[in-house]
C-alpha cells in the first residue's frame, strides 16, 4: 500500500469537496431562484464535466494553468513556478472536475422546498439570507450531504485530470488511482489490488450513506 | 434599504389602517384580467369574497409585497410600502404602463417596501408551516429580535390563547389539520402584525373546528383591532366573521357592505352562486302588479309562475330569480291561509342526505326544486320519491339577480 499516495488523495478529496460546498451552494441557490433567460448555458456548463472525458478537461486546464496563460502567468509571477504540475494545480483540476457532482444536488434540494415556506418566513420578518439559514440550509440537508460526500468520493477515484494537469510526482501529484496504474504497469498486481479494493470499498461505504441518507430524508421531508 | 417614505395621510383626519389603491394585470385561465381595486379597511374582519380567479389572492399578494402592482399606492398602519405612477393625477390608461413598474425603484415617486419588512400577517391555506419546527419553534420563529426568555413567554401565551399548548413539541405533521391552523394562526398573530391577511385558512375544515377557531381570532382581535383581511368564497364564513364584505369579480369591487346586505339581497349573481341559492332559474316577467309592489314571472323550463318583488323592469323582461333551498316549504296537502303567495304543486323526484340536511328535488310540471329539510321532516311527512307535495315560497325569498 502506498501511504503517502493515499494520504495525498485523501487530502486533495478533503479540500476540493469542502471548497466545492462553499462555492456550491451560491451557485446552486442562484440556479434554483434566477430568472435570467441564459441560465440554461450556465447549467449546461457546470454539467460539463459529466459527460467530458477527463482528458480533454485535463488539457485544457493544463493550459490555462501553462505559463502561456494570463491565469498561469499571474501565478507565476506571485508564487515564481506555474500552477502545472503542483498539488495547487490539481485542487483547481479537480473543483471543475467535481463540480456538478456538488451543485447538482444542492440545487435539487433547494428546489423541493415549497416556496410557500420562504413566503412564509417573509411574513414573519425574515430576510433572504435569514430565512437561507434558518429554513433553506436544515431543510435541503440530505442534498447538501449528498452533494458534499459525491464531491469527495468522485475526487478521490479521478484519474484522468490528475495525470493531465499533475503528472506523476510521488508525494506531490500522485494519487492512488495512479498509483494502481503505476502498479499494474510493473505487473505488481496483489499490490494494485489491495489499492483497488480499498478505494472499491470506500467509495460503496460513501454511497451507502449517500442513498441511506436520502432514504431517510423523503420520509422526513415537507413533501410527506 | 432604509425606512420607507414616511406617509403623508392625504385624506385628512381619516385614520386609515389599510389603504390599497392599484392596478395590476393579471393572468388568468381565462385570459388576463386587470386587478383594479381601491378601498380602505379598517380594524376587524373584512371579508373579501368572490368566485376563483377573481383576483383575490393576487391582491393579498400585493399588500403582502409578494408580487408588486403595476401602479398604485398600498399604506399599511400609517406607512406606505409601495407607491408608483402618479395615480393621483388622475385619468391616464391603465393599460400599457408598463414603464413604471416595481423595479424603477431610485426615482423618488416609488418605493417598495420588501414583504419581510412590511409586518403584515399572512396565512394562506395550506399554511406553510415548517416541517422541521415544532409548533413552539414555529411560533417563536417571527419573535427572532426578543431575548430568548421573552420569546418563549410570548409564544407559550400565544400557543394558550389558540388552545394549543399540548402540542407545542410537536411537528406539523404530527398533528390534526385544525391544530395547524392554530399554530399558523398564532404564529401569524404573535408578531402582533399591522394588518392580518387570511387566504381561506378555514377552508379545509369541518364546521364545529372552523367556529371554534373563528370564535378565537375575534376575541384575539377585540383586544389588538388590526385589519383582517378574509379571503373565503364560502357563504357561511361570510356571516360568521365579517363586519364587512367586499365582493370581487373579474379584478374589480362590485359590492361592499356588511354581510347581511351585499349577501341578503344577491342582485349580484356571483353573490347568488357563492352564498348558496341553490336555485337559480331563467325568467320572464309576464305581468306587472304595481298596487301589489309584485310581479309574476315564469320560472324554469316549466309553465311555472312565481310571485317576486318588483325589480323596475317591464313585462316581457328576461332576467333570473334566485332561492335558497332551505327557505322553501314542502306539504303534503294543499296549504289553506298562507301568507306565502307562491304554491306550487309537484312530485318528489329524488330524497338524498347531505350533512344533516335532506335534499330534495321537486319537479313541477318540469321546473325542479331544491329544496332542504331536516331529517325530522322527512319522517314526519313520510317523504318518499314519487309522493306528491305542495312547494310553498314567500315572494320575498325569490331574489332577482341582475347581470
Amino acid at each position: 500500500m502506498n501511504w503517502e499516495a493515499l494520504w495525498l488523495t485523501v487530502k486533495l478529496a478533503v479540500i476540493v469537496s469542502a471548497a466545492l460546498f462553499v462555492i456550491g451552494i451560491p451557485v446552486a441557490y442562484w440556479l434554483m431562484s434566477s430568472r435570467w433567460r441564459w441560465k440554461f448555458l450556465v447549467e449546461a456548463a457546470v454539467a460539463l464535466p459529466i459527460v467530458l472525458p477527463p482528458t480533454v478537461l485535463g488539457f485544457y486546464v493544463l493550459v490555462a494553468l501553462g505559463s502561456r496563460s494570463p491565469l498561469g502567468r499571474w501565478w507565476q509571477s506571485l508564487t515564481g513556478h506555474t500552477l502545472a504540475f503542483t498539488f495547487e494545480g490539481l485542487v483547481i483540476g479537480s473543483l471543475l472536475y467535481s463540480l456538478p457532482f456538488a451543485v447538482q444536488p444542492f440545487a435539487a434540494s433547494f428546489g423541493a422546498i415549497d416556496p410557500k415556506l420562504l413566503r412564509a418566513s417573509a411574513s414573519l420578518g425574515h430576510s433572504p439570507i435569514l430565512t437561507f439559514w434558518r429554513i433553506v440550509f436544515p431543510l435541503s440537508k440530505g442534498g447538501l450531504v449528498t452533494g458534499f460526500t459525491l464531491s469527495f468520493a468522485h475526487t478521490l477515484g479521478e484519474f484522468g485530470v490528475v495525470l493531465m494537469v499533475g503528472g506523476n510526482i510521488p508525494g506531490v501529484t500522485r494519487t492512488i488511482s495512479i498509483d494502481i496504474y503505476d502498479q499494474v504497469e510493473a505487473a505488481n498486481y496483489s499490490s494494485a489490488n489491495y489499492t483497488a479494493l480499498l478505494l472499491l470499498f470506500v467509495s460503496f461505504v460513501l454511497l451507502a450513506i449517500v442513498y441511506g441518507m436520502n432514504r431517510r430524508s423523503h420520509v422526513m421531508g415537507p413533501w410527506k | 434599504m432604509t425606512n420607507p417614505v414616511a406617509v403623508q395621510d392625504t385624506t385628512a383626519g381619516y385614520s386609515s389602517e389599510l389603504e390599497v389603491r392599484i392596478r395590476k394585470r393579471y393572468p388568468n385561465p381565462a385570459g388576463s384580467f386587470l386587478l383594479n381595486v381601491h378601498y380602505r379597511a379598517l380594524a376587524g374582519v373584512t371579508i373579501l369574497f368572490g368566485a376563483s380567479g377573481a383576483g383575490k389572492t393576487t391582491l393579498l399578494d400585493c399588500i403582502a409585497g409578494f408580487t408588486d402592482p403595476d401602479e398604485g399606492r398600498i399604506v399599511i398602519g400609517g406607512e406606505t410600502v409601495f407607491c408608483s405612477g402618479d395615480w393621483d393625477s388622475g385619468n391616464q390608461n391603465s393599460g400599457n404602463k408598463n414603464s413604471v413598474s416595481a423595479d424603477s425603484e431610485g426615482s423618488t415617486a416609488n418605493c417598495n417596501v420588501p414583504a419581510w419588512k412590511r409586518a403584515v400577517g399572512y396565512v394562506l391555506q395550506d399554511l406553510g408551516l415548517f416541517p422541521h419546527l415544532t409548533a413552539e419553534q414555529n411560533v417563536a420563529y417571527g419573535l427572532r429580535k426578543l431575548g430568548a426568555a421573552e420569546r418563549r413567554t410570548r409564544s407559550r401565551e400565544m400557543l394558550t390563547a389558540f388552545r394549543i399548548d399540548h402540542l407545542r413539541d410537536r411537528r406539523p405533521a404530527e398533528i390534526s389539520g385544525g391544530e395547524r391552523q392554530r399554530v399558523a394562526l398564532a404564529r401569524a398573530l404573535v408578531t402582533e402584525p399591522r394588518a392580518l391577511l387570511l387566504d381561506e385558512p378555514l377552508a379545509a375544515l369541518d364546521r364545529p373546528t372552523k367556529s371554534l377557531i373563528v370564535s378565537d381570532l375575534r376575541r384575539w382581535n377585540q383586544q389588538y383591532r388590526i385589519p383582517i383581511l378574509f379571503v373565503t368564497h364560502n357563504g357561511e364564513e361570510v356571516f360568521a366573521l365579517g363586519e364587512e364584505v367586499i365582493v370581487l369579480e373579474a379584478g374589480k369591487i362590485v359590492a361592499q357592505g356588511q354581510p347581511k346586505d351585499v349577501m341578503h339581497a344577491p342582485r349580484l349573481e356571483t353573490v347568488a352562486q357563492l352564498s348558496g341559492l341553490e336555485n337559480i332559474f331563467d325568467a320572464e316577467v309576464t305581468s306587472i302588479n304595481e298596487d301589489r309592489g309584485t310581479m309574476t314571472c315564469r320560472v324554469g323550463m316549466g309553465s311555472v309562475s312565481l310571485e317576486t318583488p318588483l325589480a323596475g323592469v317591464n313585462a316581457g323582461a328576461k332576467l333570473r330569480v334566485g332561492i335558497r333551498a332551505g327557505d322553501i316549504l314542502l306539504a303534503t296537502e294543499k296549504p289553506r291561509g298562507l301568507s306565502a303567495r307562491n304554491i306550487v304543486a309537484g312530485k318528489i323526484q329524488s330524497l338524498e342526505q347531505k350533512e344533516g340536511v335532506v335534499a330534495a328535488t321537486i319537479n313541477c310540471e318540469g321546473t325542479q326544486f331544491e329544496v332542504h329539510l331536516t331529517l325530522a321532516a322527512r319522517e314526519a311527512l313520510a317523504l318518499n320519491p314519487g309522493k306528491k307535495v305542495w312547494v310553498v315560497i314567500k315572494t320575498h325569498s325569490c331574489h332577482l339577480l341582475g347581470g
